[in-house]
């Protein structure tokens, strides 16, 4: 069997010679840095496997029961000593490596701002990192770089040897932001922000792409990584500066559609605050944003007065794909309402409902037997004259 | 593909004639041979006049060990459905290069991967696992059936009743597009608002009812039917695995059980768990499927552990080595497997301690697992190792699965995860350790235990050139796996733009020729073996000299297992019998007491399917009679207190007989 | 082969088999089966617990548990279920000493606290409803109404149990059968209070006290 693998390898790794193992030979130097765990784990592991093989496969020859000069001990169950070896031998291996992830982990925390540019080279003090806005959209990346004003879609540049900062999210669902040449990925989560910090060290075209399945469009959610001279730099971010075009909050849900294998398009400018819009649910105008949202909650909610600052969705990524909960009420967002004396004034809008509005305490003589559906305001056009957008 | 606006109609709910692909030619194609085969099969049945032998001796059974076996046949039966979504996979990964789209749309193969997953995991590693822990453990602690032989029958006819739904979906609707774990925000009601999702859903629970109960159920065995003498010490290592994977089962699928239920009203209700609006949190749904998650694999795993164990030690004629930290390393692997679920997302941004805190538990799960490696490899030594087909799959096994266990852990270094979570090597890894490991533990199992169910052996010869097949197609299949994640290649990818990666591919889908090969070869060798079964008889219900009680009773055994119940002395209580003068009793016999068949069981997952497809349908009323049949059922089974009988003490003592002269006839 | 040996009865060998019948009698099982259930469902309601935990704050800019709970009516409805409890502990004494029509009795008293219990929750359900703060309002209702409403679906069911072992009784007497399926149903409906006296601190007390 042995043989007939190690036959099975030869021509493998004859064309290993001929691929690219960018994983093993990135051009970044956090990749580089995790490329070294890698290799280091292995090596370690590597001390306890390589015994174990040839030990079931001298064992399994030696003691065949053809072979009858081999001892044979039927009742030979037990060994303290040995078994004080089988398990002291991983374990020891697993607390250098336990150590090892301990250490690595820390030092390559995504989160971490960098120190070093590559080994020996320490971040210059005065360098500040390339600020990179990265955005998961149905199904392509869009990226906006807030110092330089511009934004691109699908694809990405850094100058070499800078030390990038990555905020991370997602317009829908979950995605994988990873260029493997540059540093490991992390996720693009609708709602949410993550971070990433990494720096490239070799001027050239590299791949990036999602690495979490996000529907349909997936396989085509993939972009071009340059890295670039800093003045080849200045020359991409003016490019896209004659490119023209400003990427607003209308032309922003215009681009957040879904679309598949979306050809590079570049923005010479970007509404400020965009991406905190799209972090935060709200660049539809009129939608309360998730971090004023948290704020009130943190305060204990809007009462009973905010019970009803919703409005139905009439264009957003949850009606675009479809979809309406069987029992549910219509797909609805919360308006941009900042404080209690504004839901009351927003409710004071509502024309008069045949049914009286009962917010007493639940005991009572005289309540009107409930309904089962939930009321709703029923004109919206007030409510909508009155939503204000949010961050104005 | 239906949107929100999808016509709705009081009798049929969202299902329409367009629910149905027509549209599709592969999915006609498989229509046709599914139906033709169905049709043939069905007529056979009726021709042969075998229905109501079946329903009596089957359906309706609740004996232990006809349960086990149809258990096993429904789990091989969707391992054929399983890989025919592996082939297409491998065929359209193998093609979609230099602008070629391959022959599947996204809308296609993001059904296949998922079902692909889906059906692997709970449709036949599960029923294969479940099926011989029914089969077996009831025999090696002695006893005559299981604690709750109706729930037994009816478990599994629930796990029937989630299979069937997921193969309807092949021809009505459609299957999920989510992947195997349905991540939301892309599963709730806004995403995917086709009857995919549901279809997994529904599947999953009305199976998950049956597996945690056939979990209860084998708990209680194992704590409470064991025969005098068989202190826990003293219990079989399988019978040990048994008890730990049940364990898993009861503390784990509730929780499974409650995110889906979740999800559910998520996308029946419209309630706010998991969407990204209105303060809901995805990151719950991902902690809390993990947290059910990674206990499942050792749920998988332990088990075919326990099975490897079983055949080193028989089939190297000897004592295995090291029992009590083997019990204990299950016993820590048990516990462990709770305390490991982050490192399925470090990648989510958590800080940096809990990554590696979970890095680091995920690492001391393979202490125990290297331990155990290390006494089988201790019980070889200074044995007389026979080559059977199970020791041949336990050998591939030890030298598959440390690769496997090696890549597992490397994945564990949460930095080293940043470059290899969601690639394919993270796809060889976990194919290399569930195909290295369970699959290999469910092939010795099945060839091990298989002349003990049927009183025949399986044809050696065939079975040899399965067990190449597969270990050699298994390498080529998943060794390019690892080298494409090593080129940064991702999972669930259906076109691709570097060329370069086309020819690792190819290896990849020729793998996935040869495993089709081994299926081929396993499937015949259990043809031929029934053909040639009177060459391959057994008659002595102990044809491998076994070690554990199973071996002590004929084969296959009779309804009652054992006409007196064993009193065991030691581990291999089999080989101590033999060993000291064990006389089999040939007279004296009594009437002995057993549970009576019952149609409950599969009424009741009836009226589950049917519940099931109305809820994915939008079907309400047939929903809410299916639900009132359900209780109907269930409180009429209660007013039924005869359910036990006893069989006459002449049967006993003609069924006896009956082996003594085949014992007879051997020794001849 | 010598069958008149028995090796039973050979002092010397040791004891191979039983040669009377081994007593499993039927049920023998069943309480521990039924615990193992229990704790399993005892993990979904700790799911839901955990879940209401997280998302608890949660109220998307709507009414808090203070905007909506109504103390003194929850109070009175825990009232309802802690004498259902006791009211059932009187049905096991008066079955044990095995008095049917007592135990009858004390079992459709129990019934009748338990169908006070599911009224009184159904009314708050719909106050609730009925003023706009559906589940569907914000995560803190979704995770408050599937957590309270699981426990009512627990009552609910137990309560069908309750009538379906009431007619048991009536139709057979209190045989052992009958006894050890109110002996699972008693632990059912104490183990259904225990999770409710988790509701009303987690949820409504310290909920008032947010």
């Amino acid at each position: 069997m042995n043989r007939l693998r190690l036959a099975a390898l030869i021509p493998m790794l004859a064309l290993l010679g001929g691929c690219n193992l960018v994983v093993m030979s990135p051009a970044g130097d956090v990749a580089a840095q995790q490329r070294d765990l890698v290799v280091i784990s292995t090596v370690l592991m590597l001390i306890i496997i390589v015994p174990v093989m040839a030990l079931t496969v001298f064992f399994a020859w030696r003691y065949r029961a053809s072979n009858k000069q081999a001892t044979y001990e039927p009742d030979w169950d037990h060994s303290t000593g040995l078994e004080l070896i089988i398990w002291a031998a991983p374990l020891l291996i697993i607390i250098c490596l336990g150590a090892l992830t301990w250490m690595g982990t820390h030092l390559l925390d995504p989160y971490r701002k960098l120190d070093r540019i590559a080994a020996g080279k320490p971040v210059p003090a005065a360098a500040r990192p390339l600020e990179v806005e990265v955005v998961a959209l149905d199904w392509k990346w869009l990226f906006i770089y807030p110092e330089q004003g511009i934004a691109t879609v699908n694809e990405l540049a850094a100058p070499v040897d800078r030390p990038i900062h990555f905020r991370i999210t997602s317009s829908s669902v979950m995605n994988s932001f990873y260029i493997p040449a540059l540093a490991g990925q992390i996720y693009a989560m609708p709602a949410m922000q993550t971070r990433l910090h990494a720096v490239i060290n070799k001027a050239g075209r590299y791949q990036g792409f999602s690495a979490n399945y996000s529907g349909a469009g997936f396989s085509g959610m993939r972009f071009g990584f340059f890295g670039l001279s800093e003045g080849d730099f200045e020359g991409w971010v003016a490019k896209a500066k004659d490119a023209g075009g400003t990427l607003d909050r209308a032309a922003y849900l215009e681009l957040e559609r879904p679309s598949e294998n979306v050809a590079v398009k570049r923005f010479a400018a970007t509404e400020p605050k965009l991406f905190d819009a799209i972090r935060n649910l709200c660049v539809q105008p009129g939608k309360m944003c998730m971090s004023e949202m948290m704020a009130l909650d943190a305060k204990g909610g809007l009462g009973l007065a905010g019970i009803h600052t919703t409005l139905p969705l009439a264009y957003d990524k949850y009606t675009r794909r479809g979809g309406e909960a069987p029992f549910g009420a219509q797909p609805a967002y919360v308006a941009s309402i900042c404080s209690i004396e504004e839901a009351r004034a927003m409710m004071a809008q509502v024309p008069a409902d045949t049914t009286p509005r009962d917010l007493t305490p639940m005991r009572g003589l005289g309540l009107p037997l409930p309904a089962l559906t939930p009321r709703r305001p029923q004109s919206f056009s007030e409510l909508l004259s009155l939503a204000r957008p949010s961050n104005s | 593909m239906t949107d929100a606006s999808a016509p709705h109609s009081m009798l049929f709910g969202r299902l329409t004639l367009e629910s149905i692909p027509i549209h599709e030619p592969i999915l006609i194609a498989t229509f046709a041979v599914v139906a033709l085969g169905g049709i043939a099969v069905v007529g056979a049945l009726t021709y042969f006049k075998l229905w109501g032998y079946l329903w009596r001796e089957w359906f309706t059974s609740v004996d232990h060990k006809k349960i086990g076996i149809m258990y096993m046949v429904l789990g091989l039966i969707m391992l054929l459905r399983g890989f025919a979504d592996a082939v297409m996979m491998r065929i359209q990964q193998a093609m979609a290069f230099n602008g070629s789209e391959g022959y599947l749309t996204a809308h296609h193969y993001d059904q296949i991967f998922t079902a692909h997953g889906v059906i692997m995991i709970f449709f036949v590693a599960m029923p294969l696992v479940t099926g011989l822990m029914n089969y077996v453990v009831p025999l090696q602690i002695g006893a005559r059936d299981v604690s709750f032989p109706f729930l037994n029958n009816f478990s599994f006819w629930m796990t029937t009743a989630g299979a069937v739904l997921v193969m309807m979906s092949l021809f009505i609707g459609e299957f999920a597009r989510t992947g195997w774990l349905a991540y939301p925000p892309l599963s709730g009601i806004a995403y995917s608002p086709d009857p995919g999702v549901d279809y997994y859903i529904w599947a999953l629970q009305v199976a998950g009812v049956g597996t945690t109960l056939s979990g209860i159920n084998l708990v209680c065995t194992i704590i409470k039917m064991r025969c005098p003498g068989m202190t826990l010490m003293k219990m079989p290592v399988f019978t040990w695995t048994s008890l730990c994977t049940n364990i898993l089962i009861v503390a784990t699928f509730p929780v499974l059980t409650a995110v889906l239920a979740l999800l559910t009203l998520d996308r029946y209700v419209g309630t706010n768990f998991f969407t990204n609006d209105f303060g809901g949190n995805p990151m719950m749904y991902v902690n809390l499927i993990w947290i059910w998650g990674h206990p499942e694999v050792y749920i998988l795993i332990l088990p075919a552990f326990g099975i490897f164990s079983e055949v080193t030690s028989t089939f190297s004629g000897k004592r295995l080595f090291g029992y009590t930290s083997m019990v204990y390393a299950t016993v820590v692997i048990t516990i462990l497997s709770y305390l490991v679920w982050l490192h399925h997302f470090f990648t989510m941004g958590s800080g940096a301690s809990v990554n590696s805190f979970f890095g680091i538990t995920t690492m001391i799960i393979s202490i125990p697992t290297g331990a155990k490696i290390f006494n089988w490899l201790f019980t070889m030594y200074r044995g007389r190792i026979r080559f059977e087909a199970p020791m041949m799959w336990t050998v591939a096994f030890m030298l598959t699965f440390v690769i496997g266990g090696m890549t597992g852990v490397l994945l564990a270094v949460p930095p080293a995860d940043f470059v290899l979570h969601n690639s394919l090597f993270l796809i060889a890894h976990f194919h290399n350790v569930i195909i290295g490991g369970v699959l290999y533990g469910l092939f010795a199992g099945m060839i091990y235990w298989f002349p003990k169910a049927f009183g025949f052996r399986l044809h050696p010869l065939l079975g040899k050139f399965s067990f190449w097949f597969w270990v050699v197609g298994f390498w080529f299949a998943f060794m390019p796996l690892y080298i494409l994640g090593l080129m940064g290649v991702t999972r669930r990818m259906r076109v691709f733009d570097d060329p370069s990666l086309q020819i690792w591919f190819v290896i990849a889908g020729f793998g996935a020729f040869l495993i089709l090969l081994g299926i081929v070869c396993f499937l015949l060798q259990i043809a031929y073996s029934i053909w040639k079964r009177d060459e391959l008889r057994d008659v002595t219900g102990d044809p491998w000299n076994g070690r554990t009680l199973e071996w002590a009773t004929s084969s296959p055994p009779p309804d009652y297992n054992f006409a007196f119940t064993p009193v065991v002395h030691d581990n291999d209580a089999w080989t101590d019998m033999k060993k000291r003068g064990y006389v089999r009793p040939l007279d004296g016999f009594k009437p002995i007491h057993m549970p009576r068949n019952t149609a409950t069981g599969i009424v009741l997952a009836g009226f589950s399917m049917a519940m099931g497809f109305a809820l994915i349908w939008h079907i309400w009323w047939l929903a809410a009679a299916s639900f009132a049949a359900i209780l109907v059922t269930a409180i009429t089974h209660t007013f039924n207190y005869h359910r036990d009988f006893h069989i006459p003490a002449e049967e006993v003592v003609q069924a006896e007989d009956e082996r003594t002269r085949l014992l007879a006839g051997s020794r001849a | 082969m010598a069958s008149s040996i028995s090796t039973a009865q050979n002092a010397e060998a040791p004891v191979f088999y039983l040669r009377d019948e081994h007593p499993h009698p039927e049920g023998h099982s069943t309480p521990l089966g039924f615990w193992i259930y229990l704790m399993s469902d005892c993990l979904i309601f700790a799911i839901l617990f955990a879940i209401y935990g997280v998302v608890g704050g949660n109220y998307a800019a709507g009414p808090g548990p203070k905007d909506l709970f109504d103390l003194p009516l929850v109070a009175l409805n825990t009232a309802m279920l802690l004498f259902s409890s006791i009211t059932y502990g009187f049905a096991m004494l008066t079955m044990a000493k095995g008095r049917v029509a007592a135990t009858q009795a004390w079992l459709a008293v129990t019934a009748l606290f338990g169908l006070a219990f599911l009224s009184i929750e159904l009314y708050e359900f719909r106050h609730l409803i009925h003023e706009g703060a559906t589940p569907q309002r914000s995560a803190f209702l979704s995770a408050f109404f599937t957590l309270v409403g699981t426990h009512g679906l627990h009552v609910t069911f137990g309560t069908i149990w309750l009538f379906t072992l009431m007619a048991q009784v009536a139709k057979h007497g209190l045989i052992e059968a009958n006894r050890r399926r109110l002996m699972c149903l008693s632990m059912f409906w104490h183990f259904l209070d225990v999770i409710w006296i988790g509701v009303f601190t987690f949820v409504y007390l310290m909920g008032m006290l947010r």
